[in-house]
Protein backbone atom coordinates (compact mmCIF):
# COMPACT_ATOMS: atom_id res chain seq x y z
CA UNK A 1 0.00 0.00 0.00
CA UNK A 2 3.33 2.65 0.52
CA UNK A 3 3.61 2.96 -3.24
CA UNK A 4 0.19 4.03 -3.82
CA UNK A 5 1.23 7.32 -5.40
CA UNK A 6 -1.33 10.44 -5.03
CA UNK A 7 -1.41 13.87 -6.71
CA UNK A 8 -0.49 15.97 -3.26
CA UNK A 9 2.61 13.42 -3.19
CA UNK A 10 4.01 15.39 -6.13
CA UNK A 11 2.57 18.71 -5.84
CA UNK A 12 5.52 19.76 -3.38
CA UNK A 13 8.39 19.86 -6.40
CA UNK A 14 9.08 23.23 -6.13
CA UNK A 15 9.32 23.07 -10.59
CA UNK A 16 5.77 21.81 -10.37
CA UNK A 17 3.12 24.06 -11.87
CA UNK A 18 0.84 23.93 -8.81
CA UNK A 19 4.04 25.57 -6.83
CA UNK A 20 4.46 28.26 -9.49
CA UNK A 21 0.77 28.71 -9.54
CA UNK A 22 0.63 28.98 -5.65
CA UNK A 23 3.53 31.63 -5.52
CA UNK A 24 1.65 33.97 -8.44
CA UNK A 25 -1.20 33.30 -6.10
CA UNK A 26 0.72 34.59 -2.54
CA UNK A 27 2.90 36.61 -4.71
CA UNK A 28 -0.78 39.16 -5.72
CA UNK A 29 -1.58 38.25 -2.31
CA UNK A 30 0.89 40.29 -0.80
CA UNK A 31 1.10 42.83 -3.51
CA UNK A 32 -2.63 43.69 -2.88
CA UNK A 33 -2.16 44.01 0.86
CA UNK A 34 -4.64 40.75 1.66
CA UNK A 35 -2.04 39.09 3.65
CA UNK A 36 1.04 40.42 5.31
CA UNK A 37 4.50 38.24 5.24
CA UNK A 38 4.68 37.64 8.86
CA UNK A 39 1.09 35.81 7.85
CA UNK A 40 2.58 33.92 5.67
CA UNK A 41 5.16 32.66 7.59
CA UNK A 42 3.12 32.09 10.82
CA UNK A 43 1.12 29.82 8.85
CA UNK A 44 3.81 28.18 7.75
CA UNK A 45 5.34 28.03 11.08
CA UNK A 46 1.66 26.59 12.26
CA UNK A 47 2.20 23.85 9.59
CA UNK A 48 5.25 22.80 10.17
CA UNK A 49 4.75 22.11 13.47
CA UNK A 50 1.76 19.78 12.84
CA UNK A 51 3.30 16.47 12.86
CA UNK A 52 3.10 12.87 14.53
CA UNK A 53 5.39 14.04 17.18
CA UNK A 54 2.61 15.87 18.54
CA UNK A 55 0.08 12.77 19.12
CA UNK A 56 3.15 11.22 20.63
CA UNK A 57 4.07 14.07 23.49
CA UNK A 58 0.13 13.56 23.95
CA UNK A 59 0.10 9.93 24.50
CA UNK A 60 3.37 10.00 26.27
CA UNK A 61 1.95 12.29 28.94
CA UNK A 62 -0.97 10.67 29.30
CA UNK A 63 1.19 7.07 30.08
CA UNK A 64 2.79 9.49 33.21
CA UNK A 65 -0.25 11.23 34.45
CA UNK A 66 -3.70 9.96 34.77
CA UNK A 67 -5.31 13.15 35.18
CA UNK A 68 -4.10 13.82 31.82
CA UNK A 69 -5.13 10.89 30.50
CA UNK A 70 -8.61 11.44 32.02
CA UNK A 71 -8.82 14.73 30.12
CA UNK A 72 -7.47 13.29 26.88
CA UNK A 73 -10.36 10.71 26.60
CA UNK A 74 -13.05 13.43 27.61
CA UNK A 75 -11.90 16.69 25.92
CA UNK A 76 -8.91 16.10 23.22
CA UNK A 77 -8.60 19.74 22.52
CA UNK A 78 -8.15 20.89 25.57
CA UNK A 79 -5.40 18.37 26.36
CA UNK A 80 -3.40 19.38 23.43
CA UNK A 81 -4.23 23.03 24.12
CA UNK A 82 -2.63 22.18 27.58
CA UNK A 83 0.92 20.91 25.74
CA UNK A 84 1.52 23.93 23.48
CA UNK A 85 -0.38 22.46 20.47
CA UNK A 86 -3.76 24.23 18.49
CA UNK A 87 -5.82 21.82 17.74
CA UNK A 88 -8.25 25.01 16.53
CA UNK A 89 -9.77 23.20 13.56
CA UNK A 90 -13.12 23.27 13.61
CA UNK A 91 -13.62 19.62 13.74
CA UNK A 92 -14.09 17.98 16.87
CA UNK A 93 -10.94 15.64 18.47
CA UNK A 94 -11.75 12.29 19.77
CA UNK A 95 -9.02 10.19 21.22
CA UNK A 96 -10.16 6.43 21.97
CA UNK A 97 -7.97 3.93 24.46
CA UNK A 98 -6.58 1.03 23.89
CA UNK A 99 -6.40 -1.65 26.51
CA UNK A 100 -6.25 -5.58 27.23
CA UNK A 101 -9.61 -6.27 25.86
CA UNK A 102 -10.10 -3.60 22.79
CA UNK A 103 -7.71 -2.70 19.71
CA UNK A 104 -8.70 0.51 18.01
CA UNK A 105 -8.13 1.24 14.18
CA UNK A 106 -9.54 4.78 12.48
CA UNK A 107 -10.42 5.20 8.74
CA UNK A 108 -12.29 7.23 6.68
CA UNK A 109 -13.76 5.65 4.29
CA UNK A 110 -15.35 8.54 2.62
CA UNK A 111 -12.00 10.45 1.61
CA UNK A 112 -8.72 11.43 4.24
CA UNK A 113 -10.47 12.83 7.38
CA UNK A 114 -7.69 13.02 9.59
CA UNK A 115 -6.58 15.00 12.74
CA UNK A 116 -5.00 17.36 10.75
CA UNK A 117 -4.87 19.62 13.36
CA UNK A 118 -2.72 18.27 15.59
CA UNK A 119 -0.86 15.46 13.39
CA UNK A 120 -0.41 16.95 10.12
CA UNK A 121 -0.93 15.81 7.18
CA UNK A 122 -1.97 11.79 6.61
CA UNK A 123 0.59 9.42 5.28
CA UNK A 124 -0.36 8.73 1.60
CA UNK A 125 -1.13 5.17 2.46
CA UNK A 126 -4.16 6.55 4.87
CA UNK A 127 -5.64 8.35 1.98
CA UNK A 128 -5.38 5.23 -0.94
CA UNK A 129 -8.24 3.29 -1.80
CA UNK A 130 -6.92 -0.06 -0.41
CA UNK A 131 -6.62 0.95 3.15
CA UNK A 132 -10.07 3.11 2.98
CA UNK A 133 -11.87 -0.34 1.76
CA UNK A 134 -9.95 -2.62 3.68
CA UNK A 135 -9.88 -1.22 7.15
CA UNK A 136 -13.32 -1.68 7.52
CA UNK A 137 -13.83 -5.13 5.24
CA UNK A 138 -10.78 -6.89 7.00
CA UNK A 139 -9.14 -4.76 9.78
CA UNK A 140 -7.18 -7.74 10.91
CA UNK A 141 -5.64 -8.25 7.69
CA UNK A 142 -4.89 -4.90 7.72
CA UNK A 143 -3.48 -4.70 10.82
CA UNK A 144 -1.05 -7.86 10.40
CA UNK A 145 0.40 -6.22 6.91
CA UNK A 146 1.55 -4.01 9.20
CA UNK A 147 3.13 -6.28 11.56
CA UNK A 148 0.72 -6.43 13.92
CA UNK A 149 -1.58 -9.04 14.93
CA UNK A 150 -4.10 -8.28 17.94
CA UNK A 151 -3.78 -11.02 20.80
CA UNK A 152 -6.17 -13.39 21.28
CA UNK A 153 -9.64 -12.37 23.15
CA UNK A 154 -8.90 -8.67 22.00
CA UNK A 155 -11.86 -6.99 20.25
CA UNK A 156 -10.98 -4.67 17.31
CA UNK A 157 -13.36 -1.49 16.93
CA UNK A 158 -12.79 0.33 13.80
CA UNK A 159 -13.51 3.86 13.73
CA UNK A 160 -14.75 5.34 10.76
CA UNK A 161 -14.61 8.89 10.29
CA UNK A 162 -17.44 9.95 8.37
CA UNK A 163 -18.34 13.33 9.41
CA UNK A 164 -17.58 15.77 11.85
CA UNK A 165 -15.20 13.99 14.09
CA UNK A 166 -11.54 13.66 14.19
CA UNK A 167 -10.28 10.24 15.49
CA UNK A 168 -6.73 9.46 17.51
CA UNK A 169 -5.83 6.01 19.42
CA UNK A 170 -4.24 6.66 22.64
CA UNK A 171 -2.02 3.13 22.67
CA UNK A 172 -1.21 0.73 25.48
CA UNK A 173 1.91 1.38 27.22
CA UNK A 174 4.53 -0.93 26.21
CA UNK A 175 5.72 -3.27 29.30
CA UNK A 176 9.19 -3.28 30.21
CA UNK A 177 8.95 0.74 29.92
CA UNK A 178 8.83 1.41 33.66
CA UNK A 179 11.94 3.27 34.19
CA UNK A 180 11.61 5.81 30.89
CA UNK A 181 10.64 9.88 31.20
CA UNK A 182 8.39 11.27 28.94
CA UNK A 183 10.42 12.07 26.47
CA UNK A 184 12.17 8.53 25.66
CA UNK A 185 8.16 7.56 25.89
CA UNK A 186 7.32 9.48 23.21
CA UNK A 187 10.35 8.37 21.40
CA UNK A 188 8.37 4.90 21.13
CA UNK A 189 5.01 6.08 19.82
CA UNK A 190 4.82 5.91 15.86
CA UNK A 191 2.07 7.24 13.34
CA UNK A 192 0.92 3.90 12.74
CA UNK A 193 0.60 3.24 16.44
CA UNK A 194 -1.69 6.57 16.80
CA UNK A 195 -4.16 5.34 13.79
CA UNK A 196 -3.97 1.68 15.10
CA UNK A 197 -2.88 -0.48 12.52
CA UNK A 198 0.25 -1.26 14.90
CA UNK A 199 1.47 -0.79 18.41
CA UNK A 200 3.99 0.70 20.09
CA UNK B 1 -33.07 14.41 19.72
CA UNK B 2 -34.65 11.80 18.08
CA UNK B 3 -32.70 9.13 19.87
CA UNK B 4 -31.26 7.75 23.05
CA UNK B 5 -27.98 5.53 23.79
CA UNK B 6 -29.03 1.84 23.45
CA UNK B 7 -31.64 2.61 20.77
CA UNK B 8 -31.78 0.48 17.93
CA UNK B 9 -31.43 2.40 14.37
CA UNK B 10 -31.07 1.40 11.25
CA UNK B 11 -29.60 3.42 8.19
CA UNK B 12 -31.60 4.70 5.41
CA UNK B 13 -30.88 2.72 1.98
CA UNK B 14 -31.29 5.73 0.30
CA UNK B 15 -29.23 6.50 -2.79
CA UNK B 16 -29.24 10.46 -2.27
CA UNK B 17 -27.12 12.03 -4.94
CA UNK B 18 -24.31 14.38 -4.34
CA UNK B 19 -21.77 14.85 -1.34
CA UNK B 20 -23.23 12.48 1.67
CA UNK B 21 -21.34 11.59 4.66
CA UNK B 22 -23.25 8.19 4.82
CA UNK B 23 -20.88 5.49 3.30
CA UNK B 24 -22.64 3.31 1.19
CA UNK B 25 -21.42 0.13 3.19
CA UNK B 26 -23.83 1.24 5.52
CA UNK B 27 -26.82 1.93 3.94
CA UNK B 28 -29.60 -0.74 5.30
CA UNK B 29 -27.78 -2.03 8.76
CA UNK B 30 -28.55 -2.16 11.45
CA UNK B 31 -26.69 -0.79 14.67
CA UNK B 32 -27.16 0.97 17.94
CA UNK B 33 -26.72 4.60 18.63
CA UNK B 34 -23.78 4.85 20.79
CA UNK B 35 -24.08 8.48 21.88
CA UNK B 36 -24.46 11.61 20.49
CA UNK B 37 -21.75 13.57 19.02
CA UNK B 38 -23.64 16.85 19.02
CA UNK B 39 -25.07 19.28 16.68
CA UNK B 40 -23.50 20.37 13.03
CA UNK B 41 -24.44 22.34 10.43
CA UNK B 42 -25.27 19.57 7.39
CA UNK B 43 -22.33 18.75 5.48
CA UNK B 44 -24.24 18.00 2.44
CA UNK B 45 -25.57 21.68 2.02
CA UNK B 46 -22.38 23.15 3.07
CA UNK B 47 -20.60 21.27 0.25
CA UNK B 48 -22.74 23.57 -2.31
CA UNK B 49 -22.30 26.61 -0.51
CA UNK B 50 -25.70 26.55 1.19
CA UNK B 51 -25.46 27.69 5.15
CA UNK B 52 -26.33 23.90 6.36
CA UNK B 53 -28.73 25.84 8.89
CA UNK B 54 -30.00 23.75 10.67
CA UNK B 55 -27.93 21.82 12.46
CA UNK B 56 -27.95 18.50 12.19
CA UNK B 57 -27.97 16.13 15.07
CA UNK B 58 -24.85 13.88 14.70
CA UNK B 59 -25.06 10.59 16.46
CA UNK B 60 -22.29 7.72 17.14
CA UNK B 61 -23.84 4.54 16.02
CA UNK B 62 -22.12 1.10 16.81
CA UNK B 63 -22.48 -2.09 14.35
CA UNK B 64 -21.40 -5.50 14.84
CA UNK B 65 -18.87 -6.24 11.68
CA UNK B 66 -20.73 -9.40 11.36
CA UNK B 67 -23.68 -7.43 10.27
CA UNK B 68 -21.97 -5.41 8.37
CA UNK B 69 -20.36 -8.29 5.81
CA UNK B 70 -21.46 -11.65 5.67
CA UNK B 71 -18.00 -13.55 5.71
CA UNK B 72 -16.22 -11.25 8.15
CA UNK B 73 -12.73 -13.32 8.88
CA UNK B 74 -12.89 -11.81 13.12
CA UNK B 75 -14.52 -12.72 16.22
CA UNK B 76 -18.20 -12.21 16.49
CA UNK B 77 -17.32 -9.58 18.61
CA UNK B 78 -15.31 -7.44 16.67
CA UNK B 79 -17.55 -4.13 15.82
CA UNK B 80 -17.36 -0.79 13.95
CA UNK B 81 -18.59 2.67 14.65
CA UNK B 82 -19.24 5.49 12.29
CA UNK B 83 -20.69 9.35 12.67
CA UNK B 84 -24.29 8.85 11.17
CA UNK B 85 -26.46 12.06 10.59
CA UNK B 86 -29.89 11.65 12.01
CA UNK B 87 -31.98 12.11 8.76
CA UNK B 88 -29.73 8.80 7.64
CA UNK B 89 -31.65 6.84 10.85
CA UNK B 90 -34.98 5.30 11.17
CA UNK B 91 -36.16 3.36 14.23
CA UNK B 92 -35.24 -0.19 13.84
CA UNK B 93 -37.56 -2.71 16.32
CA UNK B 94 -35.23 -6.29 14.94
CA UNK B 95 -32.46 -8.15 16.65
CA UNK B 96 -29.04 -8.12 15.00
CA UNK B 97 -29.17 -7.43 11.23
Amino acid sequence: MSDHSHEEAGSGRTTSPYAARIRAIEALLLEKGVLTEPEVQDSISYMEARSPANGAKLVARAWMDEDFEELLLSDAKSAASQLGMKPEHPAEFVVVKNTPEVHNLIVCTLCSCYPRAVLGRPPDWYKSFAYRSRAVREPRAVMREFGFEPPEGVEVIVHDSTADVRYMVLPMRPTGTEGMDEEELAELVTRDSLVGVNVP
Amino acid sequence: MTYEPGDRVRVLPSAKPGHVRTPGYLKGKSGWVEALIGEFPNPEELAYGHSGLPERPLYKVGFLQADLWDDYEGPAEDYLYADVYEHWLEPFEGGST
